[in-house]
């Protein structure tokens, strides 16, 4: 079922944005969550500030914690064209403008209010859970937030797979972190004590819609794509990396999502866009780095007009990879946890992103690679030239290279982005009729 | 102890440090290599790692911190987009035009995404490499992140051993400790010196200097410090009307010489940076007695120098070292100094800031590229940050 919604803004006439059930419904628990937390202090709840790499939904609920991520934050006012005058509110009170954007919307947005997506006042965190996974810059937001907040940080540090394995050592150091540290120090800011029993709970039904979740990324093997597994994914993943992983409502969603993409699947439909059903599919492509928000729609619009589906994309892993077969196992709690944030998408080496990215293409037959490149993310765009190289040779498919920002308006060229699509969709062409020739 | 058989002058011992700060080539490191056969070299970036390990396999540890102003960057610049710094392109340039060809190993400290994504890189391009992402812990309990420390350090110890064909002892390590404590005391007192005299060690001399123990073995940059100090401490040099300034953000890309000598053509002594911090990472003697991976790790937690990398889990520490380094040195001013798109460096700013605008200390802040040419605007503003110190402190 789709549902459509009017867009008014005062510029532009009333638009019409179709949306799948599932989006409409993905949205009222992401406002139900924001109404949740900005009613924490009437409601004497205690709030928990995290990353989404290395979230710890299922332990933060043991605690009764609410669950806020900075990064999600972040994305809703690009989303909302707030992120560019919070960016600039940032410069203006001395961070430079090299530094990544989300950092600078999120403490823009706090010089400016700290407004919550539903117009109401953010809490302030009790306590500040750094879980520093694989991204450096995670570590001085915090201590920037600490500078203002003056609340309890705690660190818990992932190590990086440098050389492409999870260690005894890596396990060891998390789980004495996990023990030693971060639960007695969440259980003091809480008042709560710790029960192992609780958290094998949340985690049981983490590993449910984590199952289903994978069954609506795989299913975009299909042809046509029954999903769009980069835009569309990004509303996918909304619940399960944010703050619902480990909820019965998680488990809800993500049965409700497969259903409705088996549904279209049987149907040999293709995915829904802002603008409808998505015409013929031309182009299978694996997206790797983040999405601009600023102007998402736009963005999106340059592929399905063009008739090209994101059939898998390493963003949409940031928050956890499911697909190789991890899960969290309630058996071993601490450990899961620990393996958990290892094995995220930016926790990895760059070798096991490149074979992750040319198993996508090889597995979702995919026509290429399309890489976004975000101006202020490191820790995805360092080494992503090298990364386009390795998967043209070892796959033969074409690889493009775009840039923009995740929330900085200042470097999405629309003209330029659309451009290089186009002249990346004529390459694949080609391509195919050079192959086609030759067959 | 090794002594100077031959000291020298200052002017010659200077010249000799920047003929290898010049050499791209690595000729030093590379005769060093072929006197002996089986000798190795493992080369690592900013900002630290146990050097002991390396030379106690026998191997000599060079420092790898880009290719700086003089070197042409033809294919470096193909594998970063515009926003990334400069050095990991600089090093890719040492690396696929032959100058790294005589390098067994590669190291990439735990610094930033961009060194942590290099270690990938490396291991794809330079597949013959032993190349290995070096993790530090960000807990510094000994349970904790010692133990993982510890780990770290026998998995290190154990590779390298690998690479020579013989395990490394704890006598080896041990007698590596000693003479790394030596370099670092040298080096520990030159700055001392330099804080009590600018005048007669100036910064760019320093620099090169401190530089050279990342080209060559360790013990030969002791006799090189010693002989530097006795040779400085003898020439007499007139003491300008400069004010005294702390540098801060070089940990990592490197600025131009022409960049430090600019900053005291402009009125400012620097008496103490984080340039090459490598050289004085650990604070103090690492304990020769006992578990030598432990007591390395035993310095990392509990004595090694703060900077941008670390963790800092006691907010009320945050920026400290800073003022206590401006009061140690009796500095009357900081200088900011970051790589462009530095993001340690540029994310700590304003929290250093913060701190030094609450105890009164006077900063300004610009930013530089490993091959930043236009020096000018650079003196303008350490020029006019002497002068409005000469003027107005203490007013």
């Amino acid at each position: 079922m789709t549902t459509t919604t009017k867009i008014v803004t005062s510029r532009a006439p009333v638009k019409e944005v179709i949306k799948d059930a599932s989006m409409v419904k993905q949205k009222e628990m992401m406002a139900a969550h924001y109404d949740r937390l900005t009613s924490a202090p009437e409601a004497g709840h205690k709030v928990a500030a995290t990353f989404v790499p290395g979230n710890l939904n299922e332990l933060i609920m043991c605690f009764d914690l609410l669950n806020n991520l900075p990064e999600v934050n972040a994305i809703q006012n690009g989303l909302r064209r707030l992120s560019g005058s919070y960016v600039l509110e940032a410069e203006k009170i001395g961070h430079s403008e090299d530094v990544c954007t989300y950092v600078k919307s999120d403490i823009g947005m706090m010089a400016k209010g700290n407004i919550a997506p539903n117009g109401k006042k953010f809490p302030d965190p009790d306590v500040l859970l750094l879980s520093y996974t694989g991204c450096f810059t995670f570590m001085k937001w915090f201590e920037l937030l600490r500078e203002q907040y003056k609340c309890e940080t705690i660190m818990l540090h992932t190590p990086y797979m440098g050389d492409g394995k999870i260690t005894k050592n890596m396990i060891d150091y998390m789980v004495k972190q996990l023990k030693e540290d971060v639960i007695p120090t969440l259980e003091r800011v809480s008042g709560v004590k710790f029960d192992i029993d609780r958290l094998r709970e949340h985690l049981k039904k983490s590993t449910k819609a984590e199952d289903d979740l994978v069954r609506v990324l795989q299913s975009a093997k299909a042809k046509p794509a029954p999903i769009d597994a980069y835009f569309g994914g990004i509303y996918y993943i909304g619940p399960i990396f944010g703050a619902f992983r480990g909820t019965q409502d998680a488990i809800d969603y993500y049965r409700f999502l497969r259903e409705e993409v088996e549904d279209r699947l049987a149907k040999g439909q293709g995915p829904v866009t802002p603008d409808g059903d998505m015409g013929k599919e031309k182009y299978r492509l694996v997206v790797e780095g983040p999405p601009n928000y600023t102007s998402f729609r736009q963005f999106w619009k340059m592929f399905y007009d063009e008739g090209a589906v994101v059939v898998a994309s390493s963003y949409t892993k940031v928050g956890g990879v499911y697909d190789f077969g991890f899960r969290h196992d309630p058996s071993k709690p601490l450990e899961t946890l620990a393996e958990y944030c290892l094995g995220v998408y930016t926790n990895r080496s760059l070798p096991m992103r490149i074979d992750m990215l040319v198993n996508y293409i090889n597995e979702y037959e995919a026509d290429g690679l399309l890489i976004n490149s975000i101006k202020s993310c490191n820790s995805f765009s360092a080494g992503q030239l090298l990364m386009m190289r390795e998967v043209e040779k070892r796959t033969g498919k074409p690889a493009a290279f775009v840039e923009s920002d995740l929330v900085d308006p200042r470097y999405f060229s629309a003209a330029n982005i659309k451009n290089r699509l186009e002249s990346y969709f004529q390459m694949i062409d080609q391509k195919r009729a050079g192959a086609n020739a030759a067959a | 102890m090794a002594t100077s058989l031959n000291p020298s002058a200052t002017a010659d011992i200077v010249a000799r440090a920047n003929a290898l700060f010049e050499d791209l080539s690595f000729a030093s490191a590379r005769k060093w290599k072929a006197a002996e056969l089986g000798r190795k070299v493992v080369g690592y970036m900013p900002i630290y790692v146990p050097r002991e390990i390396i030379h106690a396999a026998g191997m000599l540890p060079l420092g790898i911190v880009g290719g700086g102003d003089q070197l042409e960057v033809i294919h470096g610049d193909a594998y970063y987009q515009s926003y990334i710094c400069r050095i990991p392109r600089s090093t890719i340039e040492l690396g696929v035009s032959g100058r790294l060809d005589f390098v067994d190993g590669m190291l990439f400290p735990s610094i930033c995404d961009v060194i942590r994504n290099l270690s990938g890189m490396w291991k794809l391009m330079f597949p013959q490499v032993y190349s290995h992402y070096f993790d530090v812990p960000q807990n510094y309990r000994d349970d904790i992140g010692g133990n993982f420390y510890v780990n770290e350090l026998e998995e290190l110890r154990h590779d390298l051993g690998e690479l020579r064909g013989k395990p490394i002892t704890d006598d080896e390590l041990r007698h590596s400790i000693a003479v790394y404590n030596e370099n670092r005391k040298l080096v520990r007192e030159l700055y001392d010196f330099r804080a009590e005299r600018p005048w007669q060690a100036p910064a760019a001399e320093v620099y090169l200097i401190v530089r050279a123990g990342l080209l060559l073995p360790v013990e030969e940059h002791s006799v090189l410090l010693r002989d530097y100090l006795a040779a400085t401490r003898a020439d007499e040099r007139p003491m300008r009307d400069n004010c005294r300034v702390v540098l801060t953000g070089m940990f990592c890309e490197q600025p131009p010489l022409n960049l430090i000598k600019s900053l005291e053509l402009s009125g400012c002594y620097v008496v103490d940076d984080d340039l090459l911090l490598i050289t004085r990472w650990l604070t103090g003697d690492v304990a020769i007695d006992g578990d030598p991976l432990r007591n390395l790790s035993n310095a990392f937690l509990h004595h090694s120098e703060s900077t941008a990398a670390k963790y800092e889990p006691n907010q009320k520490e945050k920026g400290q070292h800073l003022v206590r380094a401006v009061k140690r040195t009796a500095a009357e001013g900081v200088i900011f100094a970051a790589p462009s798109f530095c993001d340690p460096a540029l994310l700590e700013r304003p929290m250093l800031q913060h701190v030094l605008k609450e105890a009164g200390i006077p900063y300004i802040a610009f930013k530089y590229a490993e091959n930043s040419g236009q020096m000018q605007p650079i003196r303008e503003q350490a020029g006019t940050f002497a002068d409005s110190i000469k003027l107005w402190s203490g007013a």
